[in-house]
């Protein structure tokens, strides 16, 4: 048993754990550069082109991907932070992203759903979305951390509700912001060439990698979600550590709601972000992370949003329609999984070394 | 000493988790049920009341038992919505667009369930993918390939079809008597009739064969359950089999429902089997449901439905934030009684 | 294959990537006897028997087994079942959520139908025979841990087995049920049955065994009846050296040094755990310990004393000062260490590895908003490889790919590095092998000559009268005795805990 355990330790060390974990998004990010070099090399031209308001701004299917993959990478970070905690996930950011976006948009609106003016300031609105946010993320929290309900099953009540209370918050009416200052947030600021929203991301992975480094946030997760009993022993609150992640996963939702809004001006409860849940909890196991909690990388995961859409924009590309896009997905998410999956990997590794054996025997005769 | 201990055993009396969950289900259905015919009245007095809510959740008792099975396995399945619009589809073009009969229907259903199933549960057992992984990439395969197969919603004209799916079966001795003083008898559709032969048929497959208890083993812990000389593999595989299949069935009974084909066709029905599998009981960690349970649960759902539309709150939002309470009211109800039960022993 | 044996191995290979677990072992297996699988942690033990119960697939090799022609290859532990080998692991390996008797029949009754009535009828039967205080109705989880172990042998003793492995059955077992195990070994042996002993007691494998075949680092170091290996020599050739003399351990003028100072003091504490509330107090430099039998609440002190279950009341003082720990973190930052009874459980955190494991408990002193660097964790944690000799590939490795010693000392490197004034030692040397045990416990004498101050708790009692200067005897949850001085001996402790009832 022990001597088992040795020897996956010394494959595990053998490729360096870290390196081994963002293998597995930066092998499928390659394959589908290589696949989009083979096609199309034009995928990867950019332009400097005017806008629809008469800016210059860089355009191409590169800039498409890291734009509209923002709101994915940040919902990346709060759901490692969770299933790293709790080994489970939150099935309820879509839903929770429509609620904030509502807010916003309600708090801006006032009781008029078209106001020729902002009621509020647009920061005004993106702090009273965060409160709200985290409160949901907390409502999640308590129920996973204080009530042990899985993950899943406790998110699954916002899943369930979030679209309503979304459509609940502006009566059910579809607001429209006119100003196109707060449009700047989800498209470009004046006077420049890249859009808004990667600049968030950026800003948001920044802060992350500081609280990384800078708290013991990621030594706190690990801990609880291997062995809750062995971190509560070493003066660790699990339960708060794992009500926290939820917390932090609200916030993560209310700056990605604020970039959906603010990308359209307006707001679609029952089709905003759906589905968006799904991605997220791909991107972190995509980023080689175990859904069942742990060990966890975040670039990895960030890095696998980064993939899916990737992935998503070159079928697009190919004039794949956006409903049937799920079904492609599907295959190559199969394709990723099974050829990370430990006992393929361990087969393809015996065959490969078998493959040498006979070469060298070759060799030698 | 011994005397002391042998009291102990008897007191702890030997409910198992999955009894007193069942019992808390039942109990709160019936209820609900008898709160509702007190104060609401109206349509809760009347008999036809409570079998539409068998027809309109026959499927979603099939899809739900499907699910149950999975959970008490230690695995999960959302693909089983998604998979009944792609079954309605492929049904409904085989019926409409290639000529197909009514039995071609039902084995395409079945083919289709049970093809998902297969490789689900191959994925699942023999390459060990986290079934949360294998079964969401079975939702976006079926629900792409809905959409391929046929992008817009048709109604179903084949005749034979049509009859099959206007099948009434009355009810004996059972009905009400209407304004005019007629009565008139109680009846369900096909579709329950079958929800209710596979309830009993998995009920009686959990609880006294051989597979059932390995079910439930391998949820309970799969590292014992492989000491104790269960395959492990073949079980989990045969779990998400038989969920696959089930799906089938259950797919073809909701298009038997409906009778059109469309991609919105059964939105959301994996989350309903989770929470009526929860209200019924079942826990997500395995080892511990009821397929009994599972069966209340889904009426337990669709009561509370039926309550808030009739007490006029009929905005689409309530429902759902109606439903969404009680699947929270249900969890912290289970949690609290699993403490407290763990504490004592 | 030999006339009077049941079942042979010869050589057996089996590594996991370049790990070689097991090499070149042959083990011969006669009927009615019971056979001892002794050896250090990491020596193979365990991973021969679950290559026997086709838990692993055996690299090269081959295995007899009586009334079969030729090699037989079994894939899996249900066929294992199926050839007549039954086997009890050390961890319990019993679903908790199906009751007593599924447990005991699940996975080798016949057909495809469980005849309930039938099945628990018979299970009943088996349990009353056995003494075994459970019923067959009852869900397994609300049993206790002993209750269990116990299911699980009654479950492989009821097969008909012509092997049956004993993989450390007795390390949650009391005094009499272990007696309870052994009858029932001897008569299974009368019944010409072969058994294979795994345990790290020395006492159990003289009392009943015939035979000890010996490991070391994967390879056979030889087989021997039980009357030609004196203790002396199986203990050297387990550690393939000669053994310091246990006696050793304690030298004299370590007792002088404690002083009068007291470091930590409880009044009528109480927990959840702990109902009946006790008084206990630690002077600086002592090495006190708890003892008793099993569930006699020993665990439940010293984890009130931590905090580590609710506390309900009492009065604590930290060097004469009163103070209120409620938590464990609040134990902590008075300079309280924990090394916890169950390891694997409360004890490491598997998947991290030997550095951070290492640097845990001293993190959460530095608090949220102070991590410690990576070349400053790096330096605790080499520092403390070396001191403690911990045998590992790297600071990176996870620690769970570690022997259980080894672990042991990583937990204990995390406390040493908070640089507690008072210790608790729960179990340290559980499951652990003999060369380690024997280097903790210099360990607990040596701090104490620091001037620390610490508490032993071990199942062993001589362990416990080797470094203990004061003993505390619990039963049923009450402390019921203290003794020191010349009342620490093996008879003295013994009937203390036993009561003058007996």
């Amino acid at each position: 048993m022990t001597m088992a355990k040795t020897g996956e330790a010394g494959l595990v060390k053998a490729g360096g754990i870290f390196r081994r974990q963002i293998f597995i998004p930066i092998a499928a990010l390659l394959a589908l550069i290589l696949f989009n070099l083979i096609t199309d090399p034009s995928f990867f031209a950019i332009n400097y082109s005017l806008n629809s308001a008469g800016d210059p701004v860089l355009s191409g299917y590169l800039i498409t991907i890291l734009d509209n993959a923002s709101e994915l990478a940040i919902l990346a970070i709060g759901m490692t932070l969770v299933t790293a905690a709790s080994g489970g996930q939150d099935i309820s950011v879509g839903a929770a992203i429509a609620i904030s976006g509502s807010v916003v948009l309600r708090v801006l609106c006032g009781d008029n759903p078209r106001p020729d003016e902002m009621q509020a300031s647009i920061l005004t609105a993106f702090l009273i979305s965060c409160v709200v946010s985290m409160l949901f993320g907390a409502f999640n929290g308590a129920l996973v951390a204080y009530f042990n309900i899985q993950p899943m099953i406790a998110t699954l009540i916002l899943y369930t509700a979030g679209r309503s209370i979304a459509a609940w918050i502006n009566n059910n009416r579809l607001p429209i912001i006119s100003d196109p200052s707060f449009g700047y947030f989800g498209s470009f600021l004046p006077g420049i060439p890249i859009p808004t929203p990667i600049f968030i991301a950026i800003i948001c992975m920044i802060i992350i990698a500081l609280v990384l480094k800078f708290t013991t946030l990621g030594l706190y997760t690990q801990a609880v979600g291997i062995n809750p009993n062995s971190a509560k022993l070493n003066g660790i609150n699990p339960s708060f550590i794992k009500f926290i992640t939820y917390v932090i996963m609200g916030l993560c939702v209310a700056v990605a709601g604020f970039i959906k809004v603010t990308r359209f001006s307006t707001i679609n409860y029952s089709v905003v972000a759906l589905d968006i849940e799904m991605d997220a909890i791909l991107a972190v196991a995509l980023g080689g992370n175990a859904l069942s909690g742990g060990k966890f990388s975040m670039a990895s995961s960030i890095l696998g949003a980064y993939v899916i859409q990737f992935l998503t924009t070159t079928l697009f590309k190919f004039n794949v329609s956006s409903s049937a896009l799920p079904a492609y997905k599907a295959v190559v998410v199969i394709i990723l999984v099974v050829l990370s999956a430990p006992t393929v990997r361990e087969k393809l590794g015996k065959l490969w070394k078998n493959l040498q054996h006979a070469r060298l025997g070759k060799e030698a005769a | 000493m011994k005397a002391v201990v042998d009291k102990k055993t008897r007191r702890l009396a030997p409910m198992s988790d999955t009894n007193l969950l069942l019992t808390i289900t039942i109990v709160v259905f019936f209820a609900m049920y008898l709160a509702a015919m007190l104060f609401i009245g109206r349509g809760f007095l009347r008999v036809q009341t409570f079998f539409n809510i068998l027809n309109e959740n026959a499927a979603l008792i099939i899809l739900s038992c499907g699910m149950s099975i999975v959970m008490i396995a230690g695995g999960i399945d959302i693909s089983v919505g998604k998979l009944t619009a792609l079954i309605c589809m492929s049904a409904a073009v085989n019926l409409d667009y290639q000529g197909g009969s009514v039995m071609s229907a039902i084995f395409l259903s079945l083919a289709i369930g049970l093809a998902f199933g297969i490789v689900q549960g191959a994925l699942v057992a023999f390459l060990d993918i986290q079934p949360f992984i294998v079964t969401l990439a079975g939702m976006f395969f079926a629900k792409g390939m809905t959409t391929i197969v046929n992008s817009t919603q048709f109604n179903v004209q084949n005749e034979a079809f049509v009859a099959l799916k206007n099948t009434r079966i009355y009810i004996p001795f059972l009905g009400s008597v209407n304004r005019r003083g007629v009565f008139v008898p109680a009846y369900v559709e096909i579709g329950v009739v079958v929800a209710i032969v596979t309830v009993i048929v998995l009920f009686i497959m959990l609880r006294w064969t051989k597979l059932g208890r390995s079910l439930y083993a391998v949820g309970g812990n799969p590292q014992s359950a492989n000491m104790l000389g269960i395959n492990v593999k073949k079980t989990r595989f045969l779990s998400h089999l038989l969920c696959g299949l089930l799906a089938g069935i259950g797919g073809f009974v909701y298009f038997l429902h409906v009778g059109s084909g469309a991609p919105s066709h059964a939105t959301g029905a994996e989350m309903n089997a989770i929470a009526s599998s929860i209200i019924g009981g079942t826990m997500l960690t395995g080892g511990v449901g009821n397929i009994i349970g599972t069966f209340f649960g889904v009426l337990s759902l669709s009561t509370i439905k039926n309550i808030v539309s009739l007490l006029g709150l009929d905005d689409a939002w309530w429902t759902n934030i109606t439903v969404a309470a009680m699947i929270c009211i249900f969890l912290v109800v289970q949690s609290v009684v699993l403490l407290r039960k763990n504490k004592r022993s | 294959m030999e006339k009077d044996s049941v079942l042979e191995m010869r050589g057996i290979y089996k590594s996991f990537y370049s790990v070689k677990a097991l090499q070149n072992v042959d083990f011969t297996l006669r009927e009615g006897e019971i056979h001892a699988l002794m050896g250090e942690n990491g020596a193979g033990k365990s991973t021969l028997i679950k290559v026997l119960t086709g838990v692993y697939a055996k690299d090269d090799g081959q295995v007899f087994l009586k009334g079969h022609e030729g090699p037989i290859n079994i894939k899996s532990p249900e066929e294992a079942q199926k050839a007549g080998i039954s086997t009890v692991y050390q961890e319990i390996t019993l679903c908790p959520n199906l009751t007593v008797a599924e447990n005991m029949y699940i996975g080798r009754s016949k057909g495809v139908i469980t005849k309930w009535h039938q099945m628990n009828a018979s299970a009943n039967r088996i349990l009353e025979s056995l003494g075994i205080p459970a019923k067959a109705e009852q869900q397994l989880g609300s049993c206790s841990i002993a209750v269990q172990q116990m299911v699980a042998i009654a479950r492989a003793v009821d097969m008909e087995c012509k092997v049956l492995i004993l993989d450390e059955p007795t390390s949650s077992l009391d005094e009499s049920e272990v007696a309870k195990l052994f009858r029932l070994m001897l008569d299974l042996k009368a019944r010409g049955v072969g058994i294979i002993f795994v345990t790290h007691f020395l006492d159990q494998v003289y009392e009943v065994c015939d035979r000890i075949t010996v490991l070391r680092d994967g390879q056979l170091v030889g087989e021997y009846a039980i009357e030609n290996l004196p203790r002396v020599e199986l203990v050297s050739k387990m550690l393939g050296k000669e053994l310091d003399d246990l006696s050793e351990i304690k030298s004299g003028d370590e007792e002088q040094k404690i002083s009068n100072e007291i470091v930590y003091d409880a009044e009528g504490l109480s927990s959840i755990a702990a109902r009946s509330p006790f008084n206990f107090s630690i002077h600086k430099g002592e090495v006190n310990g708890f003892t008793g039998l099993l569930g006699s609440g020993r665990s439940e002190c010293v984890r009130a004393i931590f905090g580590a279950d609710k506390v309900t009341g009492g009065t604590e003082h930290m060097n004469g000062k009163g103070v209120r720990i409620s938590k464990p973190r609040d134990a902590m930052k008075h300079g309280i260490g924990y090394l916890p009874e169950d390891r694997k459980r409360d004890g490491i955190v598997g998947d991290l590895s030997v550095r951070d494991n290492i640097i845990l408990a001293l993190q959460v002193l530095e608090g949220f908003f102070g991590p410690i660097s990576r070349a400053k964790a790096e330096k605790f944690a080499d520092e403390y490889i070396k001191l403690l000799d911990i045998k590992t590939a790297s600071t990176d490795t996870p620690i769970k790919s570690l022997s259980g010693g080894n672990q042991q000392k990583v937990i204990l490197a995390r406390w040493l590095l908070t640089n507690p004034q008072y210790l608790i030692l729960d179990e340290p040397t559980r499951g652990i092998d003999i060369g380690t045990k024997i280097e903790i416990q210099k360990l607990v004498l040596k701090l104490a000559g620091e001037g620390k101050s610490v508490t032993f708790i071990s199942s062993e009692i001589d362990e416990m009268l080797r470094t203990c200067s004061r003993l505390i005897v619990m039963r049923d949850g009450k402390q019921v005795g203290e003794l020191s001085g010349g009342d620490l001996t093996q008879t003295k402790v013994m009937s203390t805990i036993a009561g003058g009832a007996k």
